[in-house]
């Protein structure tokens, strides 16, 4: 993430620290379904997997894939639900 | 002729060529569809991407999602891989095909839970990427027929690339898919899908290679069949679960006798994989110089312990030494064993699974 990007702050955040794919999508698909349109989920993840998978997931079911920042070892990607 | 837009599949998507041709064939009649990828531990690309990806460093994309990305189809991973589903990879009805794969029963399993799936949805069929006699086993004009029949989804399950050369499904009858814009594809050749691959605008669809299941590949089907006769021969119940199948495609793996089994560790990703499965098991591991964690399952006597420990030995640091102390730790218990590396290469070779 460059120093220039702000993010929201997250309606809400789930941590799938340890799984491994599919089981991080999976489980930001279910979060994401409890969400009010428009609103920002925060998915937790150590699987380097998700840098392609989350861009990929929310094209596919028309979510906004805000950014996928690395810290370390662990990875936040920034999903906005759709306004369907 | 015009169909109707309030018309709904199931597609199922390996998100390889057939399986996103088959979404766009469907998607292109106006159909809503709901892509479903179902998750059984047993994919290979998958655990590569579970180990820290390629040797090059890259990670291989989930080609599943890559195509419901290209193609804007809303996508589920649904997890199947429970006791049920081991349970039929362990007794299929229709038997293995050249390895430990049941494709037919696997192909039944699917379908039945995909059924479940499209009448939650409300959706009025289900559709794949078979290719009439693609594959020798599953994809046969008598065992397509078997998996529609034992799936409960007669006259609902649509294979659009091979359509035209098959019964024609309800919907196509009711007038809801047009059948002319359907496919007569058969065989083995990916020609023609190529073809419509280009005319539909696809690309960067993985190049075919037959398949990414690890019951299709020999060696896993090997260490597959392999545990469950040992366990039938212990006179335990034929069976395997998760932790198996994680354990199964991790490691070298040395049959020491019918009662014990050594599974020794290739880099630090399946060091830290067995690290998870060490309870029931022994660990090893060198105790001074670096190597891989290894598991012991079963019962071993006091010289297959010291044959493990020697292989152990072999794969570390201290494979040029004439000593290495490896741990063998289990429960509470811990002891030193001070070998020599095994050095044979053709004892190595026998053992090994």
């Amino acid at each position: 993430m460059t120093g220039t990007v702000t993010l929201p702050e997250p309606t809400r955040t789930i941590d799938t620290s340890g799984k491994l794919c599919p089981f991080p999508i999976v489980e930001a698909a279910r979060a994401v379904k409890a969400l009010e349109p428009g609103a920002v989920l925060c998915v937790i993840s150590t699987d380097p997997g998700i840098q392609l998978d989350m861009p990929m997931w929310c094209k596919a079911t028309r979510n906004e894939h805000l950014a996928t920042v690395r810290e370390g070892k662990v990875f936040r990607s920034f999903v906005r639900k759709n306004g369907r | 002729m015009n169909v109707s837009r309030t018309v709904k599949a199931i597609g199922l998507i390996s998100g390889g060529l057939d399986s996103t041709l088959a979404l766009a064939l469907v998607r292109r009649q106006g159909v809503e569809v709901k892509a479903v990828n179902f998750y059984t531990g047993l994919c290979i690309t998958e655990t590569q991407r579970r180990k820290g990806g390629r040797a090059d460093g890259t990670i291989p994309q989930n080609e599943a999602l890559r195509a419901a990305a290209e193609l804007e189809v809303d996508v589920e991973y649904v997890d199947i891989s429970g006791k049920a589903y081991f349970d039929m990879l362990v007794h299929p009805r229709w038997g293995y095909g050249a390895n430990a794969n049941p494709c037919v029963d696997c192909r039944v399993f699917m379908m039945r839970r995909a059924k479940e799936i499209m009448e939650a949805e409300g959706a009025e069929f289900v559709f794949t990427g078979e290719v009439l006699g693609q594959r020798p086993k599953s994809q046969r004009r008598d065992t397509l027929r078997i998996i529609e029949r034992e799936s409960g989804l007669e006259g609902r399950l649509l294979r659009p690339l091979s359509a035209q050369l098959l019964e024609p499904t309800i919907p196509e009858k009711e007038g809801k898919l047009d059948r002319a814009r359907l496919l007569d594809i058969s065989g083995r050749s990916r020609h023609r899908q190529m073809e419509l691959a280009k005319e539909l605008g696809i690309a960067n669809w993985p190049q075919p290679a037959g398949g990414c299941c690890y019951l299709t590949d020999e060696s896993f089907a090997k260490k597959f069949f392999d545990i469950l006769d040992a366990r039938e021969a212990a006179g335990a119940e034929r069976a395997i679960d998760k932790d198996d199948v994680i354990l199964l495609s991790t490691g070298r793996h040395f049959r020491l006798s019918p009662r014990a089994k050594l599974v020794v560790s290739r880099s630090e990703v399946e060091n830290a994989l067995l690290e998870h499965h060490v309870a029931g098991r022994a660990r090893l591991e060198a105790k001074d110089v670096l190597g891989p964690i290894a598991l012991v399952e079963g019962t071993p006597t006091w010289e297959e312990r010291l044959v493990a420990a020697r292989i152990v030995a072999r794969y570390g640091k201290g494979k040029d030494t004439p000593k290495v102390v490896v741990e063998w730790r289990e429960g509470e218990l811990q002891e030193f064993y001070e070998v020599e590396p095994e050095r044979d290469e053709a004892r190595l070779e026998a053992l090994r699974l």
